[in-house]
């Protein structure tokens, strides 16, 4: 082990004779303790050191207060379980006695703090700063917020709350500022990094090839300047009517026809979605370039900087834990909050969705359970201040008890084979065994995989396939999702798993060495005493697993249940209304098949055929328009039955009901339809049908909303529409002015419908029914966890594939209409 | 040369395998030689030369207590003919059908007596619409023109409470109520095609004209197990009925000039001749048919198939018609129809083995779903029998059948709840029967009844009443081939192989039972003795 630590740790202090002793009576302030490592600070110093007072600094919310966050995220925590179990009902009592909340925000300059609040800092003997924007996909400029500027905020809020203190407490000491920052403010690069702060490095070490910390030299104003500005860049840049466009192409390719709010809606989405992505990668970018793995070391490192460097008169330790997990011990073996940094990565591991992963065998994964962080930080708080400048203590275990990732990834591999998770079908997971491959080769890998899983998906969405086809695309789309998950852990976590730099940790037992014995038993931080084997085994796997809500056992399918579930509330009596769409959703016919049955109804042979070769040559375009707008479409096709008799059409529309839309029904839609009905449920047909069309069906519907066509004097369709058909996001809102009318509450009604254009529909209440949903719906279905019908189609019978009448009618010459030879060649001039 | 008379064949070793009829296909099965026999229809009677001449003469010499028809026609009067729906014949006639011929002649001599009040009704009783190429093929494009465009081509609606008229009731406490049109009528001339025994007679009116509320009396569970068999009009509880019902009418002062056809059992073309053909006789070209379809269709999807099954258009031939009082020309009919199809068969066996096709009178231009299938095989084929079944009580009978569960929802939509939720429940005839009167009176059964083509809502119930009989009499029917939970759905037991529906059968009658295996169609009608 190298002794070659700078200055500071040259000078030991005397020991330390009780930690408890030493805050005892202290008021100490912590910022961060609705986090990780926060909360376990909070309950450890509550629970450990007796008489001390702890203020807590929490940012106000719309929609609680700091005392209201304080009780309801931090003491409610099973953190407090121990100490509620240990107190009974007094927990509350003295919980109130012991903790308070300080309302501000260290994203903010002077942390938000009124005069009442400055008065309570100033009361502080020791400051805590534990809070930090964690994850390593922070959008940029956040992270430069709270990481880099939130230290020097807080030192500033202590400098100047300082006469305050003199005054309120004259002759105590100056606040004790004790900085929680990150060990990896090193880097990741090869050989010791010692506890010493950059600056110090390069004094004492001017050449950069002698320490492993990161010194490059950072303009830190221009930074936080760049910083700040790129949000609003990213923002002009995503206003750019390019840009625009592609999102509400986007928008548009997930929807389809859903109608213009929801399309924009989707593209507003997609547009802030792409600012944050954005803002995500150009601070990796950034701080790579710098030599710092990610944004979030590279802005923890320059706030360690720009702490030390603008506020030397505060009195500052640094604690700089490696990667904090699970409690070893304290309060209870395994307690953890939030899903952190491994464990998407061990749950994705453990549900066989990473195959490969990159990382070096032999090389260290620097892992802290988090009460050592805890009981250090105490530790450093209760030895007080160094008077030779500010101390840094890494609290890592890479140096004196590594953790070798090849061994972490067997000790995994190892408790999922014996401890496996069960898939949807109540399978057990067969976990992979990686071979540890580079991480350029990884993440090559899955880009490919992922542009190609793209490509088929944008692919498949554009065809307008449902059922079998559409299960395929939801599979496409899942494994899209999971490669492109998995290429997220790599890019965000490989770092880590290469990491080759070690973490030095003589200060820290240094520290360790001026306790007393019973002190180094109670707040035990020489990472030594992890035993690694039994702690991922034994203590993190559980844990994860327990918080991972995965299943563990094979039991029911997971899917079935789930379905019985959604088909249990779509049916419950309560509900009060089902809507149902018509087209494939009822009947698997639409608008086209009924002009071509009833056109052909009249025609001869000869004609048929004409009208076919015509409607198939249109095909193309017609779905085009269908796709592009849904109202559209409906007034320009329905142009065509301009001059059609009405009376004939009404009569043949009856057989029409008979031969074709009966056949081609859902008898299980039908049935689901009159189960509703028996349940004394009203029940309302959206359609945008013609209302000829689907008058037969009129008796299993209280209402019935569907297109209607003007008629002229003498009784022939005018080819226009009587009001805006409803389709898209007009169902939403007649629907809405139906329940209105009616008093009934949407949010007890159940919609049935089988495209992405009636999202509106879908959306608009409280039970939506994706009924053999095409791709698009298939997808925003299982995203939403909307219940899902698959329909079967009823048999074939022996009509014919095309949806033409039977051709033996009476008297073809009398009835056949002018209007259906001209329906079939609208081109033509009308005579 | 006459034709020859059916024919009970022997199975010995040497016999070579039968037909059985598989749906839409067929299988060839060995049966156990020594203990089972094969009953062959007879070959089709001699057709009549002029069918034309024949109708005319039979109008002009009416049987029984009734004056030629000419005698009844008079400017005028009211004048309305029924006759049969699609339900007959089986498989659909090649054009021109019977029902055209007859009612051509009818409506020359009503225009020659100056009628103009004449309207056609197809007595549909609780039967789905028909629909315009079904009615144009029955009547032909000339009634059909003229009739259809004026209104004046009817389909009974035993829903439409103002088109009905209550009669009264029988000793009995019948309800006798048939349509308006035809009770209000002068005369009710009823061009029926009597293709097996049980059709005709009073049932033509009586049944085919009335209204749910009158059929329900004799189409109930206890009427069909007093029904022994329906084949047999004097062991028939139905006709029975039926009989009383017309008596009824007859006494109401509605006169019923009934005019009955017969037909030979030509029921296939060319092209399917090897089915109408014993297999040892099997000529080269019919062993090369039977080949060349089975394996065709072997290979089709199940719906093409049934495309090309039906669109076979048998080639029946009129082989009898009379007219007159309904009575004496249904006892007339009987002969004729007894002529063609009765076969001498000795004794009972204790399996009774039956190929379904892929038609029975319910599914005509659409889907034979299980139920239909059940009464295909429990109800039709199991009542073939005049003096006692052809299995004995306690026996098996083991039926070859597709049995998908696929339902033509446009012509069956009660059918698929019945058999998801009322099948589900219990498959006991008088269990079943609880849930008639829901179905009967479901508005949107009597909707799609009324205006679509579908089925009334009540006739699945009475689809499973026909089976009553055989239930009663039968310890276990087994299907196979079958879709294993559809088959189970209907109560029965599905089996993969011939062989090992025998060997199940054994577990029930004994070892070595001995089998009669009915060939039919074409059909027949077993004299067991």
């Amino acid at each position: 082990m190298r002794g070659d630590a700078a200055g500071p740790a040259e000078t030991p202090a005397g020991p330390i004779e009780s930690v408890a002793t030493a805050l005892a009576g202290k008021r100490i302030l912590v910022t961060g303790a609705t986090g990780f490592l926060g909360t376990a600070l909070v309950e450890r110093l509550v629970r450990s050191i007796p008489s001390c007072q702890v203020v807590v600094l929490v940012r106000p919310t719309r929609r609680s207060d700091a005392s209201d966050r304080l009780k309801r995220e931090i003491l409610r925590n099973d953190c407090f379980d121990r100490l509620r179990e240990e107190l009974g009902t007094s927990f509350d009592g003295v919980m109130a006695g012991r903790v308070t909340a300080l309302a501000g925000d260290v994203s903010t300059d002077g942390l938000g703090l009124e005069s009442a609040g400055i008065d309570t800092l100033a009361t502080c003997d020791v400051v805590v700063h534990s809070a930090a924007s964690v994850a390593f996909d922070a959008p940029f400029d956040t992270a430069v917020e709270v990481n880099l500027l939130g230290p020097s905020r807080v030192a500033g809020a202590i400098e100047a709350a300082a006469t305050r203190r003199a005054e309120l407490s004259p002759g105590s000491a100056a606040t004790h500022l004790v900085s929680v920052s990150t060990a990896y403010v090193a880097g990741t690069h090869q050989g010791f990094a010692s506890e010493t702060l950059a600056s110090e490095a390069v004094r004492t070490s001017p050449s950069s090839r002698t320490h492993s910390t990161v010194t490059t030299e950072v303009d830190i104003p221009a930074e936080i300047a760049a910083a700040r500005r790129l949000r609003a860049d990213l923002q002009a840049e995503s206003r750019r009517a390019a840009r625009l466009r592609a999102f509400e192409a986007a928008a548009r390719r997930e929807l389809g026809a859903a109608g213009p709010h929801l399309v924009a809606e989707k593209a507003e989405k997609l547009r802030e979605d792409w600012v944050h992505a954005q803002l995500v990668a150009e601070g990796r970018s950034r701080s790579q370039a710098l030599g710092w793995p990610d944004a979030y070391a590279f802005t923890k490192a320059l706030g360690e900087r720009l702490l030390v460097g603008d506020h030397p008169t505060v009195p500052l330790s640094v604690v700089r834990p490696s990667i904090i997990e699970s409690a070893l011990a304290e309060p209870r073996p395994g307690w953890i909050r939030g899903f952190r940094m491994a464990e998407p990565i061990i749950v994705s591991y453990a549900r066989g969705l990473l195959a490969e992963f990159p990382g070096i065998r032999e090389g260290v994964t620097d892992v802290i359970p988090v009460d050592l962080v805890v009981a250090a930080i105490i530790a450093v708080a209760a030895a007080g201040p160094d008077p030779a400048g500010p101390g840094v203590y890494q609290v890592a275990s890479g140096v004196r008890n590594p953790l070798r990732y090849g061994h972490l990834v067997d000790l995994v591999h190892s408790w999922f084979s014996d401890h496996p998770l069960y898939d949807s079908r109540g399978q057990p997971i067969v976990v992979p065994q990686w071979s540890f491959p580079g991480r350029g080769r990884v993440q090559r890998q899955l880009r490919r995989a992922t542009k190609m899983l793209s490509y088929t998906e944008r692919l498949l969405g554009a065809l307008p396939v449902r059922g079998a086809a559409a299960r395929v695309e939801a599979r496409v789309e899942e494994r899209h999702g999971q490669a492109e998950r998995a290429l997220g852990y790599v890019e965000l976590y490989g770092a880590y798993t290469e990491t080759e730099a070690l973490f030095s940790v003589d200060r820290l037992l240094e520290l360790a060495s001026r306790l007393s014995p019973e002190d180094r038993q109670a707040f035990s931080f020489d990472p030594a005493v992890i035993d690694w084997d039994r702690y991922v085994h034994d203590i993190h796997l559980p844990s994860v697993v327990e918080h991972a809500r995965v299943r563990t056992s094979p039991g029911r399918s997971a899917i079935r249940s789930r379905t019985e579930r959604g088909l249990k509330a779509v049916l419950a009596p309560e509900r009060q209304l089902a809507v149902f769409d018509l087209e494939n959703t009822l009947i698997a016919s639409n608008v086209v098949e009924s002009y071509a049955w009833l056109a052909t109804r009249h025609l001869t042979p000869l004609e048929r055929a004409r009208l076919a070769t015509r409607l198939a040559l249109e095909a193309p375009s017609l779905a085009a328009l269908d796709r592009r707008d849904r109202g559209d479409f409906l007034r320009t096709f329905y142009r065509r039955y301009e001059g059609a008799p009405a009376e004939l059409l009404r009569a043949d529309a009856q057989e029409m009901f008979a031969d074709l839309l009966m056949a081609k029904s859902f008898p299980a839609g039908i049935a689901r339809l009159r189960h509703h009905r028996g349940l004394g449920q009203r029940t309302v047909l959206i359609t945008g049908a013609l209302d000829f069309v689907v008058e037969p069906l009129r008796p299993l519907f209280d209402e019935v909303i569907c297109a209607e066509l003007g008629t002229t004097p003498d009784g022939r369709f005018t080819g226009q529409l009587q009001r805006v058909p409803p389709t898209g996001e007009a169902r939403a809102l007649v629907l809405a002015e139906y329940a209105k009318r009616e008093g009934i509450d949407l949010a007890e009604a159940v919609a049935y419908a089988d495209s992405a254009s009636d999202l509106a529909l879908l959306e608009a209440v409280g039970f939506p029914v994706a009924v053999n949903p095409e791709a698009r719906l298939a997808a925003i279905a299982r995203r939403r966890g909307w219940h899902v019908e698959r329909w079967r189609a009823s048999a074939k019978g022996i009509r014919s594939p095309l949806p033409f009448a039977a051709r033996e009618i009476a008297d073809p010459g009398a009835c056949r209409a002018a209007i259906y030879s001209r329906g079939a060649d609208r081109q033509e001039p009308v005579g | 040369m006459s034709p020859r008379p059916g024919f009970v064949l022997e199975v010995e070793r040497s016999t070579p395998p039968t037909l059985f009829w598989h749906g839409e296909g067929f299988r060839l099965e060995r049966l156990p030689a020594g203990r089972s026999r094969v009953i062959y229809a007879p070959e089709p009677a001699r057709a009549l030369e002029d069918p034309r001449a024949a109708i005319r003469h039979a109008l002009d010499h009416p049987l029984g207590d009734s004056e030629p028809l000419r005698a009844y026609l008079r400017p005028g009067m009211r004048l309305t003919v029924a006759f049969d729906d699609v339900s007959l014949p089986l498989p659909p006639m090649q054009a021109p059908d019977v029902r055209q011929l007859v009612i051509e002649e009818v409506l020359e001599l009503a225009a020659e007596a100056g009628v103009d009040d004449v309207v056609l009704i197809a007595a549909l009783a609780l039967h789905r619409r028909m629909t315009d190429a079904e009615l144009l093929h029955a009547l032909g494009r000339r009634v059909y023109d003229s009739f259809s465009p004026a209104g004046r081509l009817l389909q009974h609606d035993a829903e439409d409470a103002s088109n009905l008229v209550h009669l009264g009731c029988t000793d009995e406490g019948e309800d006798v109520e048939i349509s308006k049109r035809a009770a209000t009528s002068d005369l009710i001339v009823y061009v029926n095609i009597n293709l097996v025994a049980m059709d005709g007679g009073h049932k033509s009116v009586a049944t085919g004209l009335a209204s749910y509320r009158s059929i329900r009396h004799h189409h109930n569970p206890d009427t069909m197990r007093r029904s022994r068999s329906f084949m047999d009009m004097h062991h028939s509880e139905l006709h029975s009925s039926n009989w009383r019902m017309g008596r009824l009418i007859a006494a109401s002062g509605i006169r019923v000039f009934q005019i009955e056809t017969t037909l030979n059992n030509d029921t296939f073309p060319d092209s399917f001749g090897f089915l109408q053909r014993r297999e040892w006789e099997w000529s080269l070209r019919d062993r090369a048919s039977f080949l060349a379809s089975s394996s065709a269709l072997e290979r089709l999807p199940a719906s093409l198939s049934r495309s090309i099954f039906h669109s076979i258009r048998s080639p029946h031939a009129m082989s009898s018609v009379q007219a007159g009082e309904v009575e004496a020309v249904h006892a007339r009919t009987l002969e004729n129809v007894y002529a063609q199809q009765l076969v001498e068969v000795e004794g009972q066996s204790d399996v009774l083995t039956m190929g379904l096709p892929y038609i029975c009178p319910y599914n005509v231009n659409s889907i034979m779903n299980p139920v239909l299938v059940a009464c295909l095989g429990l109800g039709y084929f199991f009542n073939l029998y005049r003096g006692k079944p052809l299995v004995r009580e306690g026996g098996v009978v083991i039926m070859s059948h597709p049995t998908r569960s696929e339902f033509h929802p446009g012509h069956h939509p009660s059918y698929i709840d019945f058999f998801e939720h009322v099948l589900a429940e219990s498959t006991d005839p008088v269990e079943v029967a609880k849930h008639e009167e829901a179905y009967a009176t479901d508005p949107w059964y009597v909707h799609l009844y009324r205006t679509a083509h579908a089925y009334h809502g009540v006739h699945p119930f009475y689809m499973w009443y026909w089976c009553a009989h055989a239930l009663d009499h039968l310890s276990a029917v087994i299907v196979v081939g079958g879709e294993r939970d559809a088959v189970r759905r209907l109560g029965f037991r599905p089996a993969s192989t011939l062989s090992d529906a025998l060997e199940m059968a054994s577990d029930v009658v004994g070892p070595s039972p001995t089998i009669t295996h009915m060939r039919t169609p074409p059909l027949l009608l077993a004299g067991v003795i």
